[in-house]
Order: C-alpha cells, then sequence, then structure tokens
C-alpha cells in the first residue's frame, strides 16, 4: 500500500518534528466544526494539553472543570448519556490513571462513548519527571472491556485519530506525546482505526511498534537494509488488535520486535505477546520501558539513556537478531 | 404538586407493600442491603408515584425527569418501587434479583434495565454523572424542561469525587438539579460520625453555593412539599438532607448498622434468630409495626 509519506521522510532533518498532542489539539478544534454534540472538557491543564484550540472556537462547547479529574470523568459519562460526545482532555497519568475506577464505572461498563485525548504520554514527556511520565496508560485502557485504544505515530496521525475516534462507539483512548516528534506522514496518509498499517516490507523480522517508535523503526530498517530484510508495521491501534495483518507478517519473517514509549508490562506489546503464544508462537523482543520509575532530564538524554532513541533502538534489535 | 390526604394514605399502604416485596426479595437473594432500601422506601414511593415527570410505559421519553442513583446498592427498592409503579419487571422477576442471568442485578446495569439512568455502585460517582446530565441539557437549553435528580447515601460525602462535583455544580448554579442525601447516620463499619464525620453538611454544601433544605424522610406529605419548595429554587442547586431511619418499618434492623449490607436470614441474631427474620419482618410490616393486630 502507498501510504503516501513526507518527501524524504527518512532524513529526519528535512522534515518537520511537530508534537502530536498539537496534532490532537488542532484534529478536535476542526471536529468541532462540524460536530455540534461534540463537547471538550478541560482540567487546568488547557494550553499544555491543547484544549485550547477548542476551547477559543467554540467556548460554549468547552467545559472547565479544574483540578478535579475524577469528576471530569463522572461530567463526561453523564455526557455521553445524554448523547453528547464529550472529548476528556489532559495529561496522561491524570487523565488514564487518576480515575481509572470511575471509568471502568461510568464508561466503560455501561460502554459511554467518551473519547479520552492525552499529552504526556511516555518519556517523551521530559523534565517534569516520573509522576508525569505515563508509561502505564496503555495497559491500563486496554485491559477495559469496550475500550479501543489508538497510539498515533506522530502529530498527522493524531489529528486524523481525533477525529476517527467520533464515529466509533464506547470508549476510545487517543494516546498523545507532549515532545516535538518527527512528522512523517501527511494528512493524506491512510489511516483506519483498528488496522494496522505495513509501512515497509520486509522477510527477516517484523518490527512493530505505535507512537514515533515507528519513525525510528522506519529508519532503522533502510539503515540496515543490506544486513536484514525488516518489515515495518505501524500497530497505532492496540485494541482491537488487527490480527490478520500482524498474523500475515508473522508468518513470513518468524520473529518479532515491539519498541514503544510505554512499560513493556502490559503495553502493545504484551498485547501482541498474549495474541501470538496462543496462535502462533514465535520469538519476541519486547522493548520500552523496563517495568522501572526514570527520571528527569531532557527528552533527548532520557531517549539515550533508556535506549528509547533510535540509536538505543537500534542496538536492542541488533542485540536480539545476532542472539538468534 | 401539593397532595391530597387521601393520597397520602394510599402512598402510604404503597410504601409499606414495597418494604414486604423488598424483605421477601432479599431473603430470597440471599445477599444484599436492608438498611437502605427500607429507609429509602417514602421517597421512592413519593417519587415513582407524584413527584416524577415520567412514563413507566416509556422509560427512556426525552422529557422524563432523570433519576440518578449515586448509591447502588440500595437499587433493589428501586426495583420493587418500578415494578408498582408499571415498569417492565413483574413481580416474578422480582425474586430473581441478584441470580445469574437475571435483569436485576446487584448493583444498577444500564445495559439490563435502561430506566435505571446509570449504571452505579462504586459510591461517589452520581453526582458528577448528574453534572454531566445537567450540562448537556443546558447545551440543549432544556433546562427548564426537566429535573434532574440525584440520589446519595450519607457515606459516599466521604469520597473526594463527590467533593469534586458539589463544587462544580455550584460553579454552574444549575436550575432544576436537586441532590438528596440518604442522611441514616449510617455505613458500613459504623456511625457516620465515628467512622469519618459528616457534619456540619448544612454548612458545607451551602458553602459551596447550594440551597439546602431538609425533611423527616418518612412523611410523604413532607416530601413532596420540600421537593416542590426545592424546584423552585432559581439558579443554585438545591440539597435536600433527607432524614431517614435505616431499616425503617422493621423494629430489629432500624438504625443498626449491622443490618445495612445483609438480607433478612443473614442478620444479627440477638433479637431475632434468622430463620424467623424474614417471617418476623414481615408481620412487622403487615401489622404496622404490632399497630393493627391481624396482617393481610
Amino acid at each position: 500500500m502507498d501510504y503516501k509519506f513526507q518527501k524524504n521522510y527518512l532524513d529526519e532533518k528535512s522534515i518537520e518534528w511537530k508534537a502530536m498532542r498539537n496534532g490532537a489539539g488542532i484534529g478536535m478544534a476542526e471536529l468541532g466544526a462540524e460536530k455540534e454534540n461534540m463537547v471538550v472538557l478541560g482540567a487546568d491543564t488547557t494550553e499544555s494539553s491543547r484544549a485550547h484550540y477548542f476551547a477559543e472556537k467554540f467556548p460554549e462547547r468547552f467545559i472547565q472543570v479544574g483540578v478535579a479529574e475524577q469528576n471530569l470523568i463522572g461530567i463526561s459519562a453523564g455526557l455521553a448519556y445524554e448523547g453528547m460526545v464529550p472529548y476528556a482532555v489532559t495529561y496522561a497519568p491524570f487523565l488514564i490513571g487518576r480515575a481509572w475506577e470511575p471509568i471502568r464505572t461510568t464508561i466503560a461498563y455501561p460502554n459511554n462513548h467518551v473519547i479520552f485525548v492525552s499529552s504526556h504520554a511516555g518519556l517523551a514527556t521530559g523534565p517534569d519527571g516520573p509522576t508525569h511520565q505515563m508509561t502505564e496508560d496503555v495497559t491500563l485502557t486496554r485491559t477495559l472491556p469496550n475500550f479501543t485504544v489508538i497510539c498515533p505515530a506522530d502529530y498527522e496521525q493524531a489529528r486524523l485519530a481525533v477525529k476517527a475516534a467520533y464515529d466509533l462507539k464506547g470508549p476510545v483512548y487517543v494516546r498523545n506525546a507532549r515532545e516535538n516528534t518527527p512528522v512523517f506522514t501527511t494528512e493524506k496518509t491512510p489511516f483506519e482505526v483498528g488496522k494496522a498499517q505495513v509501512l515497509r516490507e520486509g522477510k527477516d523480522i517484523t518490527a512493530m511498534g505505535h507512537g514515533y517508535m515507528v519513525y525510528w523503526l522506519l529508519q532503522i530498517a533502510e539503515e540496515l537494509k543490506k544486513e536484514v530484510s525488516i518489515e515495518v508495521i505501524n500497530l497505532h491501534t492496540i485494541k482491537p488488535l488487527d490480527e490478520i495483518t500482524i498474523l500475515k507478517s508473522i508468518k513470513k519473517t518468524g520473529r518479532v520486535f515491539f519498541a514503544e514509549d510505554h512499560n513493556i508490562v502490559g503495553g502493545g506489546g504484551s498485547a501482541v505477546c498474549e495474541f501470538l503464544s496462543q496462535n502462533y508462537p514465535v520469538p519476541i523482543k519486547l522493548h520500552g520501558v523496563m517495568d522501572e520509575f526514570t527520571e528527569s532530564g531532557s527528552v533527548k538524554d532520557l531517549w539515550k539513556k533508556y535506549k528509547l532513541d533510535k540509536e538505543g533502538v537500534k542496538e536492542i534489535l541488533w542485540k536480539f537478531l545476532s542472539n538468534m | 404538586m401539593s397532595i391530597h390526604s387521601e393520597k397520602i394514605k394510599v402512598l402510604e399502604k404503597k410504601a409499606n407493600e414495597i418494604r414486604i416485596d423488598l424483605m421477601k426479595m432479599l431473603e430470597e437473594a440471599g445477599s444484599g442491603h436492608s438498611g437502605g432500601p427500607l429507609g429509602m422506601a417514602d421517597i421512592f414511593t413519593a417519587f415513582y408515584f407524584h413527584i416524577l415527570n415520567h412514563r413507566p410505559r416509556e422509560p427512556r421519553w426525552e422529557k422524563r425527569d432523570r433519576l440518578i442513583l449515586s448509591n447502588g446498592h440500595i437499587v433493589p427498592v428501586r426495583y420493587v418501587t418500578m415494578h408498582h409503579a408499571g415498569y417492565d419487571i413483574t413481580k416474578e422477576e422480582l425474586m430473581t434479583l441478584r441470580k445469574i442471568g437475571s435483569r436485576l442485578e446487584g448493583h444498577p446495569n444500564i445495559h439490563r434495565i435502561p430506566a435505571l439512568e446509570t449504571t452505579s455502585g462504586p459510591l461517589g460517582e452520581g453526582l458528577s454523572q448528574a453534572c454531566g446530565m445537567a450540562m448537556a441539557r443546558r447545551f440543549r437549553n432544556q433546562e427548564h424542561e426537566y429535573t434532574i435528580y440525584c440520589f446519595m447515601s450519607d457515606g459516599e460525602q466521604q469520597e473526594g469525587m463527590t467533593l469534586e462535583a458539589v463544587m462544580f455544580a455550584g460553579k454552574q448554579k444549575f436550575d432544576n438539579f436537586i441532590g438528596l442525601i440518604d442522611r441514616n447516620n449510617i455505613q458500613i463499619d459504623g456511625f457516620t460520625e465515628d467512622i469519618m464525620p459528616l457534619e456540619p453538611l448544612r454548612e458545607k454544601y451551602e458553602a459551596f453555593g447550594w440551597h439546602v433544605m431538609e425533611m423527616n424522610a418518612h412523611n410523604i406529605a413532607e416530601i413532596v412539599s420540600t421537593v416542590e419548595e426545592a424546584k423552585a429554587v432559581h439558579q443554585k442547586p438545591v440539597l435536600i438532607i433527607a432524614h431517614t431511619i435505616p431499616g425503617k418499618g422493621v423494629d430489629f434492623m432500624e438504625d443498626d448498622y449491622r443490618w445495612h449490607g445483609v438480607p433478612p436470614g443473614a442478620g444479627p441474631e440477638d433479637e431475632v434468630k434468622r430463620k424467623d427474620q424474614l417471617k418476623e419482618a414481615l408481620r412487622e410490616l403487615r401489622t404496622l409495626g404490632g399497630k393493627i393486630e391481624h396482617g393481610e
């Protein structure tokens, strides 16, 4: 499939770097013009989580709840019960972590159509430190029945994802990083919730991931093309899992490398393991935050130390291949 | 909405029938809460038979009053009252409470009975959802077309989430938005004022911009007139502190927190043995606490 990437997308210096949270924020503001029953809720993080694009355009449909994430969830549920389409927007640790049980009871269980849009997912949050670097949100959302979990790969995909979420049913989580990351897709790049994207074909190993990791994987595949043929899959939807696309790829390559800016416990890689271990067991290497609390630091320094930049991911991938 | 003395008598009798069905269904279920449902029986009766603007045969009618039950564990009294009020719940179905496959789950499940408005159970979450519904109503310019009621327990006033919603409702100055606290002074572990004091409850809500009223929740006429007055309050959420007696109507259950979370047949035995608890409860209800000699 031709995904219509940005020109010279593999050269990270020639493409733009923009934040997913900005894409999500702009996407919500654009969608607001079309959907009259769409409401956005903020919890005192309106500008930094980019809900302000919507709030400025549609102040009458923006609800400020203050620093009160449990109430953010309850109000969203109440709105959804009455047929509105609420977008609850704040930092990932507070949005998903603080009020997990209210999410479970008032939204997931009754299958209310509430869209959770985060910023500050993963280490790409930076100097605020581990309290604000949410690395358990995929685990917490995908373990709840009825949830759809989307982790866009870049700014443009985040913009498309928040719009696509409107037409789904039940609770939807759209996970966004705070930091600027490479924008390799365009607004014309096809995006379908639940449909994994084979961005590059290969035959020796399937390298999967979500978020900005996908870009590193594309670069690594290019850099290592003489040594190994890497198939790259953008697993932007963790739930529901695109089992067909995954299986087709794994039957060809016979092994998986998975990278994510998230705890390896319970994340997207775990989701793939759960599926493959029961259906088509193959050797798998999971790479991400290795079940630990990290630290403050610039995003670049964190990426380097925790091996989540391109070089770090490449090193782990290469080690996995060498030990096979 | 005022009420004639004859209708009051009819409703008092109805509340008693509801308590009788409650005792039977709880005993049959083998688990569930006695104290709260018995204490709220008069209120549910007054609401479903006089106060609520609703259509039992069209439970999702757009302009119905919304009744959000935050403390979902007292839902048996709602099931029974809805049965008596003509909703699609049969007498036989009441006896399926908490059993596999039943629509009458231990805590309200909106998938099974849409007329319940929300799925609930975990405490402290109802008022937030009522606030969300009130915002939706405001977006649609329907603030004067129906009333939103949220029933809460007193114990769940200890939840931080309740406080977040109290603050929000005060900010929004909702019209036709009425919270009601079942002030029965007990929670699972004991008396509220020992476990985690709630007083001064009235002043707390007032400080957040609410209009607060109190009532004797076992007097149908007072329930009706209090709600009537509450609906006349303009641009302020209203809290009704409903002074209830937990276990009301069954002497050995009244005001005893040990009856909060158990059905007849499983309660404390110092007054009545377990095997006789249902029989004794029904005898008391049928004779109105011994005031009349023979039950039906």
